[in-house]
């Protein structure tokens, strides 16, 4: 027992540890690419090409004062921060890295996800609300909106991969989506045709690649990655979508009175629920941890960069295109906030209650068809 | 009459991707341009309108734009060519040149145009921090000892360094310069005294 918990903590921290280290990564990406897309140099002064930025950002708001506003609720105003960063960093727990790494492989996994992220909106209602400030209530409200809105079209998303996959199982939608499947307990028998389609009768099984990908077994799971992405950028509160900051009228949105480590933990879980995202993305659409390679006859693409299951080379194999899809799509993420202005509250809202709404339930029941034509 | 159309836009979804396609192309073309930089050139170079793409930064301490030889920001003041006329302190809008002359007791030198000099600079101060960089200064100056540079970054950390005291003297030197022309002007004055006495005794 005790040192089940120990493992556990020691796990958290590493984990932790290594969250902190891709956000800042990702931060100063966010700056360097801003900077370049506008013509610009970005960062250079902290060490060479300005590589130390974010640490020095990092450093900076620690040394911070921790203010609590005279009138907020100390209680909420104080736990929020704490709420939501724990909403971000629970998500994490089902994500499959590599073949033989996840941290917790619940059968429920993706459900767990979508419902764990959830509590970050309690959260911010909690911040919004805690610090008595106008500009804060409406920047939750309007994040909140936001977010619960774009929770259903995301979902349904989602679902409609789960109607193909037959699970909820991140690790074993990884594996589906693979040369590896064969390898997973319960898919020996299974079969990868080409577009799923088992009237086609191409058996990509063994050619892998992205022929397995969830996209590709299902076509029009395309339509689904894209109105996930941008869902999911609803979802973290990322321009094109970022309503509830407003520098002339809200100013921050529902941080605005936080402080030093407090908004660190803010600031970090928005960053972490950006990297959260593009693994979901990755691990749903883009077939997870497999190679983009294909077998192609006697050229075993797909078996050179997929290592073996269990052993060094298969796991580097699997973080490292796990990793590579995932920085593609923060990439993306990030060239898109430098790219697009903002939508309108109301814009938003038609955008997912008329649009992507229809268009995913309408998905649903095409996966639903497409997995009777599967087997 | 013309019909006015609420909607002047193609919304219809293909131009709609295309169009937000286009920007993200438009964006990117520019993140790969992020290898070129524009070089810090004078404006004559040929290239000086021709660098459109690339990184427009300049990071100022470590380069910078070379400005014309001739260019008018700093003052300078010659002293060995100054006449000590005062027409700067006169012109200027913004007083910021204050300058104190001392008579000399003798000639102390002619400028490098020529012009005999005498009188001494006590105090010649000009006070960047007012100088609003008209340059009429420069144009009355007689001997053309007042020019603009082309020094044009020069901050200070104590705002008493940013007042430059372009006078050759110290104030103790200024003090015996004073001194000698008082003491001049009293030996005159008692020899004129003297002269005058003795006239009047002489027509008596």
């Amino acid at each position: 027992m005790y040192q089940e918990f120990m493992t556990a903590m020691i796990a958290l921290t590493l984990c932790i540890a290594f969250l902190l280290l891709i956000v800042i990564v990702v931060t100063y990406a966010e700056r360097k690419v801003a900077a370049f897309i506008q013509d610009r140099l970005g960062p250079t002064e902290a060490g060479p090409h300005g590589i130390l930025q974010s640490l020095m950002d990092v450093a900076k708001l620690l040394q911070k004062e921790d203010i609590i506003p005279a009138a907020a609720d100390k209680k909420l105003f104080a736990y929020a921060p704490i709420l939501i960063f724990a909403a971000v960093l629970a998500g994490f727990a089902v994500i499959p890295v590599t073949p033989s790494v996840i941290p917790s492989g619940a059968y429920i996994g993706i459900f767990y996800l979508l419902a764990i992220v959830s509590l970050d909106v309690i959260g911010l209602i909690m911040a919004g609300w805690g610090s008595n400030n106008k500009y804060a209530v409406l920047g939750a409200m309007r994040s909140v909106g936001q977010i619960v809105s774009y929770e259903i079209p995301a979902g349904l998303a989602v679902l409609s991969v789960v109607m193909i996959c037959q699970t909820l199982d991140l690790q074993e939608i990884s594996f589906q989506q693979g040369i590896l499947m064969p390898q997973f307990a319960g898919l020996e028998k299974e079969v990868n045709y080409l577009f799923g389609l088992k009237a086609l009768g191409i058996n990509v099984t063994n050619v892998g690649g992205f022929t397995t990908w969830n996209i590709v077994r299902m076509p029009f799971l395309t339509i689904a990655f894209i109105i996930y992405f941008i869902s999911s950028l609803a979802e973290c509160n990322r321009a094109p979508f970022d309503i509830p900051e407003a520098e002339s009228e809200l100013v921050a949105g529902f941080h605005v009175e936080y402080s030093g480590f407090r908004f660190a933990a803010l600031f970090l879980a928005e960053y972490s629920m950006m990297v959260l995202v593009c693994l979901v993305s990755v691990v749903l659409f883009l077939g997870s941890w497999n190679t983009p390679l294909p077998n192609i006859g006697s050229v075993r693409l797909a078996d050179w960069t997929t290592g073996t299951l269990g052993a060094w080379s298969g796991n580097l194999w699997g973080a490292f295109w796990l990793l590579s899809k995932a920085s593609v799509l923060l990439y993306t993420q990030i060239w898109i906030r430098w790219t697009y202005p903002r939508l309108r509250v109301d814009q938003l809202m038609h955008l997912c209650w008329k649009i992507f709404i229809p268009i995913t339930l309408g998905l649903v029941l095409l996966a639903g068809l497409w997995r009777l034509w599967m087997i | 009459m013309k019909e006015i159309t609420a909607n002047k836009y193609n919304n219809s979804f293909f131009s709609v991707v295309s169009a937000l396609l286009s920007g993200l192309k438009l964006t990117f073309k520019h993140f790969l341009g992020a290898t070129k930089r524009r070089e810090p050139t004078y404006v004559d170079d040929k290239n000086y309108f021709n660098q459109t793409d690339g990184l427009v930064t300049l990071t100022y301490p470590y380069e910078s734009i070379p400005v014309p030889d001739v260019g008018r920001y700093r003052l300078h003041n010659e002293i060995d060519d100054c006449i000590v006329c005062d027409l700067c302190a006169k012109i200027c809008p913004v007083n910021c040149i204050e300058i104190e002359a001392i008579k000399a007791t003798e000639d102390i030198g002619i400028t490098s145009d020529g012009t005999k000099k005498r009188l001494y600079a006590g105090v010649f101060n000009i006070d960047m921090a007012k100088c609003c960089f008209c340059g009429l200064c420069t144009a009355v100056c007689p001997t053309d000892c007042l020019t603009m540079t082309k020094v044009y970054d020069f901050p200070e950390e104590d705002v008493k360094n940013i007042i430059y005291h372009f006078s050759d003297l110290t104030p103790e030197q200024a003090k015996e310069k004073q001194a000698l022309y008082d003491k001049q002007q009293a030996e005159n004055a008692a020899a004129k005294a003297a002269a005058l006495a003795a006239k009047q005794q002489g027509s008596k």
